[in-house]
């Protein structure tokens, strides 16, 4: 594996120009001063609740993610590409779902094979033929990339259906501010704080026609035992809006309405924070509490707007994911303007070779996993899991794919021996509304805290850092 | 608002005011079994602690008989206990987190701050001091809570749902010490009663905290048939029956003109506080105190199903 | 033949729910061989009803009942005329690709074992699909026993052939499962059956399945009386598995202890005569 580049220091060891002041501010600060801050800034978080659940460890139902105190900084002109890939990508996205439940164009093509999308359990006939208003089905994407050197950025992953971690970028940055305000005068940083309002105008701009002046606007949330229900409740809070559980609505006359004490209420855009099979009992997984019996039938009819819609698995399916930088040139005729990382899909026999024989030196994922689950890191992973791994690529090909192992880049990290180097991601997240698209300046920057590792997922020991856009 | 976030804050109220009364239940009754058996005479005080605090069913379902130990651990930390102090603050946070962009940042801190301390005692205290500590910590987080929520929210829906639950609970509270205590209290006792009977009395008022307030209001010695008036009819006294029902009518009456439309919750109401005004106290003991107490818990209970099927779901 | 439906839902509540929703898929379309030529569903309460259609083309209809409600009836009514077109399914409305039957659903889904039944009735047909299918037609029926104990709504093709019991809707899940592990795109098909033995009042609808033969198009197969379908198969609804194919899919808001009855009659319609 290649060294990694290091956004601060960079290729020739001198400091790239956007860190220069953090770097001499990193020089300045007293190590207990630091020290000092970051048990502050735990205790900021603890204090307001910013918990997240890990799916299976029942002692630790609500835990703080670690938050790093050493600010990720991305210069104007480097989020400039970044944010025209991203929105090339989302728009790429949307003509792609819609042509799937649509015409199909692309499948006739071959541009996808069919039976990854008939075949997958993410892609939902009921939405064969459906209207979205304005040809939107996802409204709210984050987009995770990463960094290999000065140049190039990869998109590692398109998470387009429920994406999480926004309020992380947005407390976060609350928390800096509250912290470090010297560090703040010393540069000058783009706002991240108008998301929440960024993201209200996005949803209501995509009410149905039969919606009110004034549409109303819910936040749909599987309830307190989700593992990011802070989130939903600090959003709906920003927002403004009712957070509202599937037993807090019901469907009438194809509409759909909320239980308040005056009575019922019409709900025109809900969005959700629940997976599509929970949505509706009737349409979906039967044995679902959490949903909304009906919605679908008012969905389609068109008297509700989700949020994102159903169904935008189908573009974000890490099967799905390698056939991207086609996507994007057949639906908008343009280059990609950001990378795919280079993949190997297992479910063509002559890469499924190439994997079986370089697995030591390749990071396999299944493509139905998230989270970082079910997937191997061939560099570091022991003989006995390289082969469990290789017998289950065996049996079931198509369900892997392959990628070379990535010098994802580092930043500089407190960690307890010091400052370090350490390795980071980057969500951004992209709003997608009737009239525009909207990015703000930023994103949720994860770090593996971890020497060396290369898992920045908060399941699995990541933490944060604020995400610095300067600018100019 | 949400039928749902109406629900949360209503049944937040409720548990911050229970875990506050089995505290002071707790309190009262060790007190009580402090003192020489020639004071208080042979009855199970531990018994009695357990039926006022209205989980006999289920602490009975595990417990063979009534002691200090099993009723102190099953009123205070027990989390078989739905309702021991330990559970009413898991379950006050539970309903605070799903509503906490309703509550105000001084609400949600006195009780997160609460639960976040609960953890710190563990399976509970170890020691009677420990354990006095405890059951006052609990008090005062209780009256933290109601400060900060007094203090701080809106006088809109939302805090007349809040104090709702307040004042039903504590209505239930002190209709269920009336109700296991009752024959402590009837007018024949004034002859037979003696010493043992007094501390009987003192317990029953502090466990409502208004062994003061009485001698304040009657400036009298402890009577029984007062201290049923005191408990009952007095709307001075912030823990009578009289009282809460002034709350409750003047709470479900906010909400009704602020929503432009009353209901049954209202009706029921107003109908229970008017019988508590027209009583009196030997008209009461006359019908029976018991049969009154018995009946008034059975409206209690009606209009918290009424309260909860015109508003909270 | 023309046949007549009369089919009851009775849902009856000990502890009346505050409101019930539900979909049905209880309406038949035209194709070639099989004309509607009556239909008409009647709620017991008073409600709304919303006519939509699936993405598999069927007729649904969502009606929601405010509480409280202690009994409510499904009553669905109509007359069909059918053609026996020896299974072949012609002219109906098709929303997706043949491609899509070969997905697998958690009702569907096959395990080694009836994967291994799959293709050991493979083996001993001859190599069309057609011949396949017929194979695999006889097996199913051979190796399970009707039996309406053992299986239930939530049944599983798994579940269902590893004790080689179930009903109409077991066979036909079983059968799906084992098409689409060898390749070949089939469906689940809800409707009524006219038994000529005279029988006419039956507790449940029926089904089948529907394989994809490149060049014939969609055969309906009928596991459960090993046939192909006839002009005696009233075809309402289809889909990957019972689920997206139930005729009724509801939901009701508190209450408890429901009891269900159903009552299906399935007749010949007396030809109109002059006069």
């Amino acid at each position: 594996m290649a060294v990694a580049f290091d956004e601060m220091t960079g290729q020739d060891g001198t400091i790239r120009p956007a860190y220069k002041e953090l770097s001499s501010w990193l020089g300045e600060v007293r190590p207990d001063v630091l020290d000092y801050r970051r048990r502050e800034a735990e205790l900021l978080f603890r204090r307001i609740g910013i918990t997240f659940a890990v799916y299976g460890e029942a002692d630790s139902q609500e835990r703080l993610i670690p938050f790093d105190v050493i600010p990720r900084i991305i210069s104007a002109s480097e989020w400039k590409l970044l944010s025209r890939g991203l929105e090339q990508r989302v728009k790429a996205i949307n003509a792609y779902i819609k042509d799937i439940y649509g015409k199909r164009e692309s499948l006739r093509a071959g541009i996808v094979p069919e039976d990854l999308v008939f075949q997958n359990p993410v892609f939902r006939p009921e939405m064969n033929g459906q209207k979205v208003p304005h040809d939107i089905y996802v409204h709210i994407a984050g987009i995770d990339i990463v960094r290999v050197d000065s140049e190039t950025f990869y998109v590692l992953e398109d998470n387009v259906r429920t994406p999480s971690g926004v309020s992380y970028m947005l407390e976060n940055r609350e928390i800096m501010l509250r912290l470090f305000p010297e560090l703040f005068s010393r540069h000058r940083i783009a706002p991240v704080e108008n998301y929440p309002d960024e993201l209200l105008a996005t949803l209501q701009s995509v009410a149905p026609h039969s919606a009110a002046a004034e549409p109303s606007v819910v936040l749909l949330t599987p309830g307190v035992y989700n593992s990011a229900y802070y989130e939903h409740s600090f959003l709906a809070d920003k927002l403004g809006i009712e957070l509202v559980e599937g037993r807090d609505l019901f469907v009438k006359g194809e509409e759909v309405f909320m239980r308040t004490t005056q009575g019922p209420k019409r709900v025109d855009v809900i969005y959700r924070r629940l997976d599509d099979d929970f949505l509706d009992p009737l349409a979906f997984r039967p044995d679902s509490a959490l949903g909304v019996p009906g919605i679908m039938s008012a969905y389609q009819a068109g008297n509700v707007t989700l949020a994102n819609a159903v169904g935008t698995g189908i573009a974000d399916d890490k099967a799905v994911y390698s056939y991207m930088p086609e996507i994007v040139k057949f639906f908008l005729g343009e280059e990609p303007i950001l990378k795919n990382v280079p993949t190997y899909r297992c479910r063509e026999e002559k890469h499924l070779t190439y994997v079986l024989d370089n697995i030591e030196q390749l990071v396999v994922k299944e493509v139905h996993g998230s989270g970082g689950y079910g997937m191997l890191i061939g560099p570091t992973a022991d003989k006995a899991t390289i082969a469990a791994f290789k017998s289950k690529l065996k049996s079931q090909p198509a369900n892997f794919i392959a990628q070379p192992t990535l010098a994802l880049s580092t930043c500089p990290t407190c960690v307890d021996a010091g400052i370090a180097p350490r390795h980071v991601d980057l969500r951004p997240f992209v709003l997608t509304g009737k009239d525009k698209v909207r990015i703000v300046p930023g994103g949720l920057t994860r770090v593996a805290l971890k020497a060396g590792s290369l898992v920045v997922n908060s399941s699995q020991g990541g933490g944060t850092k604020d995400t610095w856009v300067l600018d100019s | 608002m949400l039928s749902r976030t109406a629900d949360n804050l209503y049944w937040l109220a409720r548990y911050v005011e229970r875990a506050e009364y089995l505290a002071r239940i707790l309190e009262a009754t060790q007190r009580l079994t402090a003192l020489p058996l020639a004071y208080v005479g042979e009855s199970n005080e531990w018994e009695s602690a357990v039926a006022t605090a209205g989980c006999a069913n289920a602490f009975y379902a595990v417990f063979p008989e009534a002691n200090e130990e099993n009723v102190t651990d099953f009123l205070a930390f027990s989390t078989d206990n739905p309702s021991s102090i330990r559970s009413c603050f898991e379950a006050a946070r539970t309903n605070a987190r799903a509503v906490r962009t309703a509550l105000t940042m001084e609400m949600w801190d006195a009780i997160n701050g609460t639960w976040l301390e609960l953890k710190r005692y563990g399976n509970g205290p170890t020691s009677r001091e420990e354990l006095s500590r405890f059951l006052r910590w609990v008090q005062e987080s209780s009256l933290l809570f109601d400060g900060s929520a007094y203090r701080t929210m809106l006088r809109n829906d939302a805090y007349s749902f809040t104090r709702l639950g307040v004042f039903m609970e504590r209505a239930d509270n002190t209709a269920r010490i009336l109700d296991v205590k009752y024959h402590m209290l009837l007018p024949a006792h004034e002859h037979v009663g003696g010493p043992l009977d007094y501390f009987q009395w003192t317990a029953i008022l502090r466990s409502v905290s208004a062994l003061t307030s009485y001698h304040w209001v009657y400036r009298e010695s402890l009577k029984p048939w007062l201290i049923a008036d005191f408990l009952i009819l007095k709307e001075e006294m912030p823990r009578s029956l009289a009282s809460c029902y002034e709350n409750i009518v003047t709470h479900l009456d906010k909400i009704a003109s602020a929503y432009g439309r009353q209901g049954p919750s209202q009706r029921l109401a107003r109908g229970i506080r008017t019988r508590l005004q027209n009583s009196r106290m030997d008209e009461i003991f006359q019908t029976g105190l018991h049969e009154f107490i018995q009946s008034f818990i059975a409206d209690n209970n009606r209009i918290g199903a009424t309260v909860s099927q015109q508003y909270l779901t | 033949m023309r046949i007549q439906i009369s089919h009851d839902t009775i849902y009856q509540y000990a502890n009346p729910p505050a409101g019930v929703i539900q979909i049905l898929r209880m309406t038949p379309r035209n194709h070639d061989g099989q004309y509607v030529s009556a239909w008409r569903i009647d709620i017991s309460a008073d409600c709304r009803v919303d006519a939509q259609e699936d993405s598999f083309g069927n007729l649904t209809h969502t009606f929601s009942v405010e509480g409280p409600v202690s009994e409510l009836n499904v009553h669905v009514e109509g007359e069909v005329d059918t053609d026996d077109m020896h299974g072949l399914v012609r002219g109906a409305i098709e929303r997706f690709p043949p491609a899509l039957f070969l997905r697998e659903t958690p009702l569907t889904a096959p395990d080694p074992a009836i994967r291994d039944f799959a293709t050991a009735a493979k083996a001993s047909a001859k190599a069309d699909t057609l011949s396949i299918l017929h194979a695999l037609l006889t097996a199913v029926h051979a190796e399970l026993t009707f039996d309406v104990d053992p299986t239930h709504a939530a049944t599983t093709a798994q579940e269902s052939f590893a004790i080689k019991r179930g009903v109409c809707q077991d066979l036909t899940h079983i059968f799906i499962a084992c098409a689409r592990s060898i390749g070949i795109p089939a469906r689940y098909v809800s409707g009524y059956f006219f038994r000529n033995d005279g029988v006419v009042e039956q507790n449940a609808g029926h089904a089948w399945a529907e394989a994809f033969i490149e060049g014939l198009g969609w055969v309906g197969f009928d596991a459960a009386n090993k046939i192909s379908t006839t002009d005696a198969h009233l075809r309402v609804a289809i889909g990957l598995d019972y689920l997206s194919a139930a005729p009724i899919r509801g939901t009701r808001y508190g209450g408890g202890d429901e009891a269900l009855t159903v009552r299906v009659h399935v007749d010949q319609a007396m030809r109109q005569v002059q006069g």
